[in-house]
């Protein structure tokens, strides 16, 4: 029997599509149903008190500006010791890269609710005595720092060594070299991982309402505890930081498509 | 400590090979514009290059042949000190650097090195374009930020450039759209917007498809007629045969022959160099 293959091949294409959006339908069919489920769980099972919930629920969501403002402030903090420590490791002098590699492994061979707590409670024993909302960011700033400094190393390390020989055969210095050509070609890759670190860390701040920083966590759990409602309040407080994350990662997963076609806008542009 | 003072480099004595004559394109009684003596490398305990000479005069094209692994692409990256050599000299225009193996010179040697490499623009078997930077940019980064050219200028000089290896329809585009030979092109463009006294190639058709090198040959030929001085280290032997004053042949780290293409590649008497040039002749018909 004959078959166009012209015919074969639109049919097979048609039945790909279908395929696939019945994927998407039965994908979203399933996110639908676990939302509904957890919303029946949260209704039926807790005595909904819209008194209650009006009461709490403002005091809970003021505690995002504070969440962010820590995580915004520790981020930059980060990445500037980040930045220093990537170039402190890349160093060919021996006690700056020993400098910086200790820095990398005492913040990440100790807990961060322990570093935490050492700005918090163990620093005034020696008469510094800091706002909650430092002791956050300092902590928090250092401890990502750490951890970021591997990343921005790999990501230097990433450019190959033939733009390193380009640039040298050009003329250019080594510091000329790392801010012309190295430092832009590694920011591409180091940029995603930013964002990522950022949504990490809007989690990781919850950890600051140990040490008495009024953000979400803490708010949830004190205007919880008072009335015994604590899942209530713990459940809108996850709501919270489940909102966040999913916002935050569409605007990092936009940059990181924008800096994927980074080359492509600019060629259209110029 | 006492056996490292010892030890010193070989005084820069440069000695003319008899081969070593000025090119049909040499302006009379012009001298040397690069001079490399006495060579020498060693990768821990792999002799690499076995104190490799050689002289070119303004106008030349060169090429240096060899097998694989033979040192040929060392000697030509330790001309511009991207390999730095264990012993010997290298002066391009009048800049002289010496081997430095125990780092006992300080940051004025450096300078110096950046001199050399100003003045020897060198093309890469991987092109090696900067790829956040336009086909333009490429061009016009260092001129700009290492010679310190204002924009225009540099601009004005790369488009010229850009012309002559006919990509000047390209200077917006990214190198990611371009093809191998283009991108090798540009290359040779980047290298030129610097205006070398030298062009140093290494393979620099050697990554390419097999369709795209001619274009890239043609550049080069056009560029060795018009009288710019090239070093090529090349597996091409009819290029090396049409555009080359003088062929090198190195084997084991050395010059093993040295001489006209006529001679080197078609008579060639050193046993080395006949042995390696018969790979290429029993598979095909030499024109």
């Amino acid at each position: 029997m004959h078959i166009d293959a012209e015919l074969l091949a639109k049919a097979v294409a048609k039945d790909e599509a279908r395929r696939a959006a019945r994927w998407q339908l039965r994908f979203r069919l399933g996110w639908a149903a676990l939302l509904a489920l957890l919303a029946a769980f949260v209704f039926f099972s807790l005595n909904v008190e819209i008194d209650f919930l009006t009461r709490a629920t403002p005091f809970i969501v003021e505690g995002i500006w504070i969440t962010l403002a820590v995580s915004s402030a520790s981020i930059v903090l980060a990445t500037l010791l980040a930045a220093l420590g990537a170039l402190g490791r890349l160093s060919s002098n021996a006690v700056v890269n020993a400098i910086a590699s200790f820095y990398v492994s005492f913040f990440r061979g100790t807990p961060l609710i322990l570093q935490l707590l050492v700005w918090y409670l163990a620093l005034p024993q020696v008469g510094i005595i800091l706002d909650p909302i430092f002791c956050a960011i300092g902590a928090l700033g250092m401890n990502y720092g750490a951890y970021m400094t591997e990343i921005f190393r790999a990501g230097i390390q990433a450019v190959p060594l033939g733009q390193r020989e380009a640039a040298s055969a050009l003329g250019m210095s080594g510091g000329t070299a790392f801010r012309r050509i190295i430092a832009p070609q590694a920011f591409r890759i180091i940029v995603p991982a930013i964002g990522n670190d950022f949504v990490a860390m809007l989690k990781d701040s919850a950890l600051a309402s140990t040490v008495a920083l009024h953000e979400i966590v803490w708010r949830a759990r004190n205007i919880g505890q008072k009335e015994f409602k604590t899942l209530q309040t713990f459940i809108i407080a996850a709501m919270i930081y489940w909102t966040l994350t999913i916002v935050f990662t569409a605007v990092q997963n936009r940059i990181e498509s924008r800096l994927a076609a980074g080359d492509r806008n600019k060629a259209v542009k110029g | 400590m006492s056996d490292m003072k010892s030890l010193s480099t070989t005084p820069a004595v440069h000695a003319l090979h008899p081969a070593e004559k000025p090119g049909v394109l040499v302006k009379p009684g012009a001298e040397p514009v690069l001079k490399a003596t006495n060579v020498t490398k060693w990768f821990g305990e792999n002799h690499v290059l076995r104190g490799a000479s050689i002289t070119v005069w303004p106008g030349e094209t060169v090429c240096i042949l060899g097998r694989s692994g033979s040192g040929k692409s060392t000697f030509l990256r330790s001309l511009n000190f991207l390999e730095d050599p264990t012993d010997g000299t290298v002066e391009i225009d009048g800049v002289i650097v010496g081997a430095d193996p125990f780092h006992k010179e300080g940051s004025e040697r450096q300078d110096r090195i950046r001199e050399v490499r100003m003045r020897a623009g060198m093309v890469f078997q991987e092109f090696n374009l900067f790829p956040h930077l336009s086909v333009i940019e490429n061009c016009v980064e260092a001129p700009i930020h290492v010679k310190g050219m204002p924009r225009k200028e540099a601009e004005a000089i790369a488009e010229k450039y850009l012309a002559k290896v006919g990509l000047l329809e390209k200077r917006d585009e990214y190198p990611s759209r371009l093809s191998g030979g283009q991108r090798q092109r540009v290359a040779i463009a980047r290298a030129l917007t610097m205006q070398p006294k030298v062009l140093l190639f290494d393979e620099p058709t050697s990554a390419l498809d097999p369709t795209l090198v001619g274009e890239v040959l043609k550049v080069m030929a056009d560029l060795a007629h018009e009288g710019r001085t090239m070093i090529v280290v090349t597996h091409e032997m009819d290029f090396a045969h049409e555009a080359a004053d003088r062929v090198y042949y190195m084997d084991k780290g050395e010059f093993a022959e040295v001489g006209p293409p006529e001679q080197v590649i078609d008579a060639p008497k050193d046993p080395r160099t006949k042995e390696f040039l018969s790979r290429f002749r029993t598979l095909g018909s030499k024109k």
